[in-house]
């Protein structure tokens, strides 16, 4: 839930990580932490176990920068990824502006993809999220990884696309990071949007702020 | 069903909300106090000046509370309103807004924390009247269709030149 605050003159909004263990979803906002100036983020917190593993949730806060004399605060979220801390990541879900889901792109992951998608879902619904209503991104992680499936596998089993229908909004919408690919766009009949899709090595920082500012961009044309 | 939605603070609910804190803190001997709502974000403070990052200590504060809400149902509690952290030399005690805030009060020896809870109870109250007031006006601008958060309204500009490279 994005709250302006007139006093402190700040625009907060929520961004979520989500998607499964071990996809790459600490590591962007790690990234993020590394690369952005100590005066533009606050410290980030992680609840982790001994091993490194998220246990409860990693928060890192970062300044986008300022909009008509207000300051653009994200507060990033990651959850966690194994299946059996779901009531944790429920938890975190609460309030949230936009969604980021960290696909692991290496072909044996392709079921916990599946599987956490459909978890994320089911979390929004039960708090009455709609997530095609919502700023939501894709990001396939570690296309470095020999064993990547092609983005075009991914799509096809992680992206879709859902019914568009709202008759407003159906007319074709090109990728504007993907020429050629369509985020709105008829098919057999039917028109269907899908999620923006971007491609990264987290690990590298390669598309973690590409990711981070699309997502960021829609939560805040969603207040204008 | 769409997502979260958004809402305001205004600088009168701001000096109203600084105002309440203020006058527990003189109350209840307190150190500070702060207000965070449930996702995390910290509204508003009041008191000493912390020595923490605030941003940090409100979206832990957050998610303790909201673990312990889960933890309630589990035990067939529909919640903890008031939830007390008793550390050595300082400790904190919090308490449910309205369900939509949580009150955070940091004390130390100087006082106590029936003092704290006796004087917390009454702030509730008061701060649950306000709460509940500024998200009815919030529903009710949305309800009429206006946007109750017009301040970006037309700045798609600003908002793609903000993410220009």
């Amino acid at each position: 839930m994005s709250m302006i605050n007139y006093a402190s003159r700040e625009i907060n909004c929520k961004l979520v990580y989500y998607g499964p263990g071990l996809g790459g979803k600490t590591t962007n906002l790690e990234h993020v932490y590394g690369r952005v100036s100590p005066e533009t983020r606050g410290k980030m917190v992680s609840l982790a176990t001994e091993t490194e593993r998220t246990l409860f949730f990693d928060f890192l806060p970062v300044d986008l920068g300022t909009i008509r004399g207000f300051k653009t605060r994200f507060h990033l979220y990651t959850v966690p990824g194994q299946v059996y801390y779901n009531a944790s990541r429920k938890l975190i879900l609460k309030g949230v502006d936009g969604v980021v889901f960290v696909a692991d792109s290496q072909i044996e992951r392709m079921e916990a993809n599946i599987e956490s998608m459909q978890n994320l879902y089911d979390n929004m619904a039960e708090y009455g999220y709609d997530l095609t209503k919502i700023p939501f991104v894709i990001q396939y992680n570690k296309r470095d990884l020999p064993n990547a499936s092609p983005v075009a596998d991914l799509e096809q089993q992680l992206n879709p696309g859902w019914p568009v229908e709202d008759a407003a909004k159906q007319k074709p919408k090109p990728d504007p990071w993907h020429e050629g690919h369509m985020l709105i766009e008829r098919v057999d009949g039917t028109w269907i949007e899908r999620a923006p899709y971007f491609e990264s090595v987290a690990i590298t920082g390669d598309g973690v702020f590409d990711t981070l500012k699309a997502v960021a961009k829609l939560v805040l044309k969603t207040l204008s | 069903m769409t997502g979260a939605g958004t809402w305001s603070l205004d600088e009168s609910d701001y000096q109203k909300i600084t105002a309440n804190l203020t006058s527990l803190l003189k109350e209840s001997n307190a150190r500070c106090a702060l207000l965070v709502d449930r996702t995390g974000q910290l509204l508003a403070s009041a008191g000493e000046q912390l020595s923490f990052d605030p941003t940090a200590f409100a979206s832990l504060t957050a998610a303790d509370f909201s673990a312990n809400d889960q933890l309630a149902k589990m035990i067939g509690e529909p919640e903890f309103a008031s939830l007390f952290h008793q550390g050595e030399k300082e400790s904190m005690y919090l308490a449910d807004v309205a369900r939509k805030v949580i009150l955070v009060v940091l004390f130390d020896q100087r006082t106590t924390v029936g003092m704290v809870r006796l004087r917390v109870k009454q702030t509730v109250v008061d701060l649950s009247a306000l709460f509940t007031e500024m998200f009815r006006r919030a529903a009710a601008a949305d309800s009429q269709g206006a946007e109750q958060a017009g301040l970006l309204e037309g700045a798609e500009d600003e908002i793609d030149r903000l993410f220009e490279d």
